[in-house]
């Protein structure tokens, strides 16, 4: 009787709800424990490409001397006469990634001062994710675009080979613009207005201010979005499949075909190349260069780029 | 001596001052112009490669049956539908995979995390799994799903490794999202007595939704348009039946990279006409999520 009463009563129902409930603290734990479990997969995911690259990459040195992999010049695993240096598919990415840094340093650093200190608020807002809308595009595109509209365009001045380095690099270029911009002017947008106007009040002109106060004031968060995309475009692959070739050279030549790491790795991949040949084995070789380049950049972007977080927080 | 010294100098830079403020100012002038075209560039070549990319394509994209055949040997017969499927399959498997793992991780990180050195470390590996080039995560797939699981190069790997891929974009913008919600809601809501759960179940998670589903749509547009990673682990680029989950697969940007390696000439045109397709269904998923956006965002 008195149980019923209770539970008719509304403010006494309330009441028993705030007491203790221990089934309602065990599903609590549970659901803290499952949420946990998530957030470990990002772990568990490192931990997978780490353990997956580095056993493959252990069994191709077994077979190919650590010597022979750093110092030979010659990259030719499918020929018969196989040299196994790594350094023409090096020279290659960081050919293009060179071209490809010309291009977007200049065009994402002077998106980032032109929406930052000249555009009107409202331009900036369509502007901004305009330019950004580059990085959306699929990369595939861009590959399309050097190979069938860049390269063609450009023999018409300079003696091209059909595929080359430099049409895939102007094109990662024009990819990476976005990633070099939008960091950039977050780093921008941070300096202090009172530094700007401290130099107004001295009499220093606009542009002035912008190269002597404003960019070294943002340097180290410029100098981090470079960094992040010198990355990017390491590790990009399909526009320099298609449009750089897949001829491993030790060449600064762009205008001839070369091959990154990341080409080879798509020519040499497929997904039926039999496991535990020599040939698989290269491509997790391959796979631990580049892994252990760009994660080498990506830290130390994310150094500097928290340092100058600090700075004005 | 020294007196008459500095009265020159502040003299002569005075006049200088003055001489060359207004080359100054026009060098200014000239270098807004410059950062203005550095910008514009950037966008006129995205219209120039939209505008090429119609030309080649359009013709194709319109022949009767591009959208619902398979592919044919010849470049102006048959269609991508094998290709749509693909991707369309596996946009929804990202989806399924990575939206409860991802905002999991998001909520954990945000709300129960406590400030740990192993709380650290989970953050700056996010961090740098968003930096993890495609054809990396394409080595942890073949190696994983292919190898490991046994799927062998099925649409299934496929799948699961652009999970992967996108997971560290869906965890970043949901967190975002999550710390946007203002703590005078969470406040309220313990203050009469409710579990933490339900607090975030049925008002931090509401609140966040509109946010974590721009975080949702950037990264499966993103997952979409990749092919490095699905080279790697084994997708074909000629499929005449429709892929089911664990049979071979293909998907749209494979399909585009496999008519440009052809060599004759026709290809390159339905290359176009496909990279037009993958194009159509990446605004589409866009406007999908303006659409939900704004409807959430009134609540």
């Amino acid at each position: 009787m008195q149980n019923l009463n209770s539970q008719n009563d509304p403010y006494l129902l309330s009441r028993q709800s705030l007491d203790k409930n221990p089934s309602e603290d065990i599903s609590e734990k549970i659901v803290a424990i499952i949420l946990f479990a998530c957030a470990l997969v990002s772990v568990l995911t490192t931990f997978g490409i780490v353990v997956i690259i580095f056993q493959e990459t252990f069994g191709f040195f077994q077979e190919v001397s650590f010597a022979e992999f750093f110092l030979d010049t010659k990259w030719t695993p499918l020929f018969a006469d196989r040299h196994f240096g790594v350094w023409p598919l090096i020279n290659g990415t960081f050919l293009t990634t060179a071209i490809a840094m010309a291009v977007a340093i200049p065009l994402g650093l002077s998106s980032a001062i032109y929406l930052s200190e000249y555009a009107q608020p409202k331009v900036a807002a369509v502007l901004r994710p305009a330019v950004e809308l580059l990085a959306g595009i699929p990369t595939v595109v861009y590959g399309y675009f050097a190979l069938l509209f860049v390269t063609p365009l450009l023999r018409y001045i300079i003696p091209l080979e059909i595929f080359n380095a430099l049409s895939a690099g102007l094109m990662m270029g024009v990819m990476i613009t976005p990633t070099v911009g939008s960091i950039s002017l977050d780093a921008i947008k941070a300096v202090p207005r009172s530094l700007r106007e401290g130099s107004y009040a001295l009499g220093i002109t606009k542009l002035e201010t912008i190269f002597k106060v404003v960019l070294p004031a943002a340097l180290s968060g410029i100098i981090a979005s470079i960094i992040l995309g010198i990355s990017r475009a390491v590790g990009e692959t399909m526009t320099v499949l298609i449009a750089a070739g897949l001829q491993p050279k030790l060449t600064v030549n762009f205008a001839e075909s070369i091959e990154t790491m990341t080409a080879y790795m798509a020519q040499i991949s497929g997904g039926d190349s039999p496991r535990g040949s020599l040939n698989f084995k290269t491509l997790y070789a391959v796979g631990a260069v580049l892994f252990i380049i760009t994660l080498a950049l990506n830290i130390v972007s994310y150094w500097i780029a928290n340092r100058f977080k600090e700075k004005y927080d | 001596m020294a007196t008459s010294y500095q009265q020159d100098d502040s003299l002569d830079s005075t006049a200088e001052f003055t001489d060359n403020v207004e080359s100054r100012e026009t060098l200014g002038k000239v270098f807004e112009v410059l950062f203005l075209l550095g910008l514009l560039i950037g966008l006129f070549i995205l219209a120039l490669l939209l505008f090429d990319i119609f030309r080649d394509g359009l013709g194709r994209f319109l022949t009767p049956g591009f959208l619902t055949e398979t592919p044919s040997r010849f470049p102006d017969q048959g269609g991508i539908r094998p290709a749509i499927i693909s991707s369309v399959l596996l946009g929804t498997v990202v989806i399924l995979v990575t939206v409860p793992i991802g905002v999991g991780a998001a909520l954990y990180l945000e709300e129960y995390a406590p400030k740990a050195w192993w709380t650290a470390i989970i953050e700056i590996n996010i961090s740098n799994l968003a930096g993890v080039p495609s054809i990396v995560y394409g080595l942890l797939g073949l190696g994983v799903f292919n190898y490991l699981l046994r799927f062998g190069p099925a649409l299934i790997s496929g799948a699961l490794t652009l999970s992967l891929l996108s997971l560290p974009v869906i965890i970043v913008t949901s967190r975002e999202a999550i710390r946007a919600v203002p703590d005078s809601l969470r406040n309220a809501s313990y203050g009469l007595g409710v579990t933490k759960w339900r607090t975030i179940s049925s008002h931090v998670l509401p609140y966040a939704i509109p946010g974590i589903l721009t975080g949702v749509i950037i990264s499966v547009s993103r997952a979409i348009g990749d092919a490095a990673s699905l080279i790697v682990v084994g997708a074909v680029g000629f499929l005449t039946f429709d892929p089911g989950l664990f049979q071979r697969f293909m998907a749209l940007p494979i399909q585009i990279y496999s008519y440009i390696t052809r060599p004759e000439p026709g290809f390159a045109d339905a290359a176009a006409a496909t990279i037009i397709a993958l194009l159509l269904l990446i605004l589409v998923l866009n406007g999908v999520a303006i659409y939900i956006r704004q409807r959430f965002s009134i609540r």
